[in-house]
């Protein structure tokens, strides 16, 4: 658990970055410090390992001071990721990784081992072991730098705008990645960013800070969507916030209706025969979605359905993942961006099962609201 | 071609000599270097007066400090130190500003980075800044190691000058195998040196020849 007592920072000049900052970091989970420019969130993060001196008040690891131990050695201790990845440009990927075993005196080869499961546990290939910083991607470059920070296994990750230089679609694997590893290491993690969404897709508590380092709110990110405390909270966190705030309900509810469906090489005339309310699904051998046909489509086509002649869909809604019911914003979306208008539902395998409509998405939400199951 | 052949041993003894004159000083001068460059990138104050202060050595003509340097430092007249004192300060001269310069071009999240994992600052300095401080390092004792091997000569007007003794004293004479021979001694002393300290860099960076950067 990592503590902060009535934190402050006042920089020389008199700016004050933090203020009067109380918070209580839970084990294991992933807290996010979030808020625009100048809020102290970077601040507050990096005065947990003494890169930042505070001025006032008390920050307990597990309940330590930090200053009972020297910054250096406290450091160690604690795995940090940065911006940028901020590699040793000098260093082969594999010797990057290894740093922090060897400053606490691992053996060369014993730390480069290790390093190299650490490399297969962030998902990188083994060749890049030899290579330098400057020969990867940033994507993978980021990927090093969590892989460094975790070399010594230490208990709490300190994660510093760590994807905010990376193009979205990287983003967001490397997200996801970190969900993954979350999800089998258990760290204590704490993530600066200064966008919301990833605040709200990471984190399992959100503490919106605001201008000047005071705290706006510290809440799950349902309830921060549900239940922003002030009107600077509702404006960072984004006008769609309803719609985003569905993320976090389950769409069991919803009702997945059949859903008419043409595999690839069906013959045009049967393929009309199917269409419903002018649409059909069109589906490989193994059932999965790969688009749409209507009467228009067919109409342009001699003989048989192909894969390449359809109108491509919306989003899927996986109706099960894993035990779980997808959200209610998967179902919504999956039927808002459906050219049908039917969002077409998918299992585990990723095989059509049904379609859901908007209405049922709604119909699903007031009722779930009725029962009390909706945050308020 | 018979003077050369007949004095073959004196040159290689006095070209020994000329390297001792000139490349003491390069070493000498990086070690001098290394610490004022440092303080110079980390003290804003300590930069606006190192880095013009040294600067400014240079302009210096290296007779006037050849001739001063005894008085400065109370040395016989006679004295190789005094040559390579005058040399020192030139390399010290050459290397401070770019060793500051490159010491501050090491991108701020690597620092960031290399303090947050535990290095305390001397370590950081030996661990990561020294080593990226190599290709900049290797640039400038290429430089010095060349402009030293010229000047030594010019201590011979002082009496002590390496193969700058072929010169004069072919000048003198009117030997001019002598004075061919001290120039091409010199000239091929400064390219063995500048290959070999190239290669030394070469081999001591193997990450900055990597990729797009790739240099050779």
């Amino acid at each position: 658990m990592i503590e902060f007592q009535a934190v402050t920072k006042r920089y020389d000049d008199g700016t004050v970055a933090v203020d009067h900052l109380d918070l209580t970091i839970d084990d294991g989970r992933i807290t996010v410090l979030v808020g625009p420019s100048g809020c102290g969130k970077t601040t507050s993060l990096r005065m947990i390992n003494r890169m930042v001196e505070a001025t006032s008040g008390t920050i307990l690891v597990d309940g330590e001071d930090i200053r009972s131990q020297p910054a250096a050695a406290l450091r160690r201790g604690i795995g940090y990721v940065i911006q940028n990845a901020g590699l040793f440009p000098h260093r082969t990927v594999l010797d990057n990784v290894a740093t922090v075993p060897m400053l606490l005196g691992t053996k060369k080869a014993v730390a480069r081992k290790r390093a190299e499961e650490l490399l297969a546990t962030v998902g990188l290939p083994p060749e890049l072991a030899r290579r330098y910083p400057s020969q990867l991607s940033g994507g993978q470059q980021q990927r090093v730098g969590v892989a460094r920070a975790l070399a010594a296994d230490p208990p709490v990750l300190l994660m510093d705008e760590p994807f905010s230089a990376v193009d979205p679609i990287v983003r967001d694997d490397l997200q996801d990645e970190l969900l993954r590893l979350q999800s089998e290491l258990g760290k204590t993690i704490v993530f600066v960013t200064h966008d919301i969404d990833e605040a709200i897709k990471l984190g399992d508590r959100v503490a919106v800070l605001r201008v000047g380092g005071k705290l706006a709110q510290y809440a799950s990110p349902a309830e921060l969507l549900a239940n922003p405390v002030d009107d600077f909270v509702a404006s960072f966190v984004g006008r769609d916030r309803g719609y985003r705030a569905l993320g976090f309900l389950s769409a069991h509810g919803v009702e997945v209706n059949p859903v008419p469906t043409v595999a690839v090489g069906t013959p045009v005339a049967d393929a009309r025969e199917r269409l419903e309310g002018g649409w059909a699904a069109v589906v490989d051998d193994a059932g999965r979605p790969l688009g749409w046909v209507s009467e228009v489509v067919l109409s342009t086509l001699d003989k048989a359905v192909t894969a390449t002649d359809v109108v491509s869909g919306g989003s899927l809604y996986p109706v099960d993942t894993g035990g779980r019911a997808g959200s209610l914003r998967a179902a919504l979306d999956a039927a808002l961006s459906s050219p049908a208008a039917l969002g077409v539902a998918v299992d585990g395998d990723g095989a059509v099962v049904g379609a859901v409509t908007a209405e049922s998405v709604l119909k699903a939400l007031a009722d779930a609201r009725r029962a009390g199951e909706v945050p308020s | 071609m018979n003077w050369v052949s007949d004095h073959l041993d004196d040159l290689l003894a006095v070209s020994l000599d000329h390297l001792g004159l000139a490349l003491l000083p390069v070493l000498a001068g990086l070690l001098i270097s290394l610490p004022l460059g440092w303080v110079a990138s980390r003290w804003r104050l300590a930069r606006r007066i190192l880095v013009p202060v040294t600067g400014i050595l240079y302009a210096i003509p290296s007779l006037a400090l050849f001739v001063m340097m005894p008085l400065l430092i109370g040395t016989q007249i006679l004295d190789p130190v005094n040559v390579q004192a005058v040399l020192t300060i030139y390399t010290v001269s050459l290397l401070v500003r770019s060793i500051a310069d490159t010491l501050d071009a090491v991108p701020e999240s690597v620092l960031a980075a290399a303090s947050a994992l535990g290095y305390r600052p001397i370590g950081r300095f030996f661990a990561v800044e020294l080593p990226l401080a190599v290709p900049v390092l290797i640039a400038g004792l290429r430089v010095a190691a060349v402009m030293n091997m010229s000047l030594v000569a010019v201590g011979q007007l002082i009496g002590v000058g390496g193969l700058g003794f072929f010169l004069i004293d072919g000048v003198q004479r009117g030997n001019y195998a002598s004075i061919v021979s001290g120039i091409v001694a010199i000239v091929v002393l400064a390219l063995v040196v500048d290959r070999l300290l190239a290669l030394a860099g070469w081999s001591l960076t193997p990450w900055a020849r990597t990729g797009k950067g790739a240099r050779r």
